[in-house]
């Protein structure tokens, strides 16, 4: 600003109050600790509902939840999650919902293995499962966005068509690919480093680089914003609607992922690929501290949810219940885990 | 004679069958205070949000500097240094005031990744600046917790940033105190000292008239009037002609109206 408007400031001509320009800037949480975990409340909350569950199970069970197998059943599977979970919260942010990503993960593992079985090194299968996912979300993405269609019915039915055109063709038969166990492909994103299934590796950087895509990176400030008031990043030259599809692309390239790791895992691709994914994964991202109405989110409670939900039904078989608690205890979580946030997290307008 | 910063050249627009505006001739030089007046429905929000490149005008030209523009949008607008506070001043109210302030036009570095430091720095220089500051906010506070006068000043900060040559003001003052508003008005002179340009858009007619150069009077989303400080005697000529813009029948006009009460005197 010009050195007139400054001198301006501090000379306020007559009748007009002199602002307050003196005052030092403070934060009512001057203390580091303090900020921190009002900037991640929200994950914190999850982490907290985290832990008193499996304190619950390990005191339940203590000789089953001190095994490793244990832990390690649930590293595998849990990655698979993970990759779904996390690009859903910035579609849950950015004001929207995905739930044909179920169907993109069969759609995007099928070409894998069908590059696969076609003899083509897994490499190749993978980048053609990203480019599949990517095109399948574009395409879930623009429906949406461009036709102007609520997102919750429009991916609802694109996830049965997409599941459906998967089965007409297939008529349910699946494909098993032993090949792949000695594949550069496998030992790098599926085998066992130091007994540890080494796709979590994989799965924990990817939830650190979308947490950092999307705290610090203009995509998720500006998919922050536009789930937070639409209308106003409109008019402050935002590209709404690309950054809409943009976000629906991410979950298309999420589920490729996951898909592809799902088959790497069982070496065998079935027709229903994803399908059970569906509500764990929309659980996790609410369990996790992101609320509905869009704005705000938490990447890492989300990361942390889909731990806490992966662990429900590990947990209660292994504490000792049947089979039959495992869903009264997914519901039980869900509902305290809300009223959780509820209590945790205020909502502006 | 001054600059002209913008034009607008024969602006109409259409929601269909309805006219918001009829051909409207708009200009701001640099370094003046355009003041915009017009009843409800006259098509003052229409113009800015032509202006501001949210809505696209059904026929017209708008130019910047003399040249004329083609493909305007809101993000065209503000790289040609138009920066609008809205009525409802489209603050993103869940973010925090760095955030808002820095909407559209993120601070980058490496990989389109912010430069959340340096964006802190410059919205707390921008909020002290315009004299917005207080002990129980800083920049990183979420704008839902800020009163009204408050976040007025964090979409005026928005504004000011990247020292825009021409700000748009749609009614700043609708629903602030008399101390906010004050601090508005002290905030438009400064920027008419720095020497560059306000469009301001009110309802109170006492407020505008306190304040811009020039006048230009919608009516039906038409020009009615456009006219300096200078012609002008005082608000109450500006009522009278606004009333009889909208109730036709009485006096012909502002000058003469001006000119039957001078000569009354």
């Amino acid at each position: 600003m010009s050195k007139t408007m400054e001198r301006d400031l501090h000379e306020p001509s007559a009748g007009i109050p002199r602002p307050s320009s003196q005052k030092e800037w403070r934060h009512p949480s001057d203390h580091w600790m303090r900020g921190f975990i009002l900037d991640n409340r929200a994950a914190l909350g999850t982490l907290a509902v985290f832990i008193v569950m499996m304190t619950v199970f390990l005191i339940a069970n203590p000789t089953v939840f001190t095994t490793w197998y244990l832990y390690r059943s649930v590293l595998t599977t849990l990655p698979v999650a993970l990759f779904v979970v996390v690009p859903l919260v910035f579609v849950v942010t950015c004001g929207e919902i995905d739930l044909s990503f179920p169907a993109t993960m069969g759609f995007a593992s099928w070409v894998f293995a069908l590059v696969v079985q076609a003899g083509y090194d897994p490499f190749l299968g993978i980048a053609a499962a990203l480019v599949t996912g990517m095109l399948l979300g574009f395409l879930v993405g623009s429906l949406v966005v461009y036709g102007g269609l609520s997102s919750l019915i429009a991916t609802l039915g694109m996830n049965f068509l997409l599941r459906g055109l998967i089965q007409i063709i297939n008529e349910g038969k699946s494909m098993a690919l032993t090949s792949l166990s000695d594949s550069w492909a496998y030992t790098i994103f599926s085998s066992q480093l130091l007994g540890i299934p080494v796709q979590i590796f994989w799965a924990i950087g990817f939830v650190v680089l979308s947490a950092m895509l999307y705290n610090r990176h203009r995509f998720g400030a500006q998919v922050r914003v536009v789930g937070d008031n639409p209308d106003s990043a409109q008019q402050m030259g935002i590209d709404v609607k690309r950054v809409r599809v943009k976000v629906f692309v991410f979950v298309g390239i999420g589920a490729a992922i996951a898909g592809t790791f799902s088959v790497m895992i069982n070496f065998t691709w079935w027709p229903t690929a994803g399908d059970g994914y569906l509500l764990p994964v929309l659980a996790s991202v609410f369990v996790g501290g992101t609320p509905t109405w869009g704005g705000i989110g938490t990447v890492a409670g989300g990361a942390i949810g889909a731990v806490t939900v992966s662990f429900i039904q590990t947990g209660v078989v292994a504490a000792g219940l049947s089979g039959f608690y495992v869903q009264f205890f997914n519901g039980l979580i869900i509902i305290l885990s809300l009223l959780g946030h509820k209590w945790n997290q205020a909502r502006y307008r | 004679m001054a600059e002209r910063l913008i034009e607008l050249r024969d602006i109409s627009k259409s929601y269909g069958q309805v006219y918001a505006l009829g051909g409207v001739n708009l200009s701001v030089d640099r370094g003046e205070v355009v003041g915009l007046l017009g009843d409800n429905g006259a098509g003052k929000s229409t113009l800015i949000k032509i202006l501001s490149g949210v809505v696209k005008p059904t026929s017209g030209e708008i130019l910047v500097r003399g040249k004329p523009v083609t493909g305007w949008s809101a993000a065209r607008s503000r790289e040609a240094g138009i920066e609008t506070v809205f009525q409802d001043r489209a603050l993103a109210v869940q973010q925090t005031i760095v955030r808002n302030i820095f909407m559209g036009r993120e601070l980058t570095g490496f990989m389109g990744f912010l430069r959340v430091n340096k964006e802190i720095e410059e919205a707390s220089r921008l909020m002290r600046e315009i004299g917005f500051t207080s002990k129980v906010f800083t920049p990183q506070s979420i704008v839902g917790q800020l009163s009204g006068g408050e976040r007025q000043g964090v979409a005026i900060a928005r504004a000011i940033y990247k020292q825009a040559e021409l700000i748009v003001l749609d009614e700043p003052t609708t629903a602030l105190s008399l101390t906010e508003t004050a601090k508005v008005f002290h905030f438009v002179r400064q920027v008419r000292a720095s020497g560059r340009s306000i469009l301001f858009i009110g309802h109170n007619i006492h407020h505008v008239f306190d304040i811009a150069d020039r006048f230009v009077v919608l009516d039906r989303g038409k020009v009615a009037l456009t006219t300096d400080r200078s012609e002008v005697k005082s608000a109450e000529d500006l009522i009278n002609f606004m009333e009889e813009v909208a109730h036709p029948g009485g006096l012909a006009g502002l000058h003469d109206a001006g000119d039957a009460e001078q000569r009354a005197r």
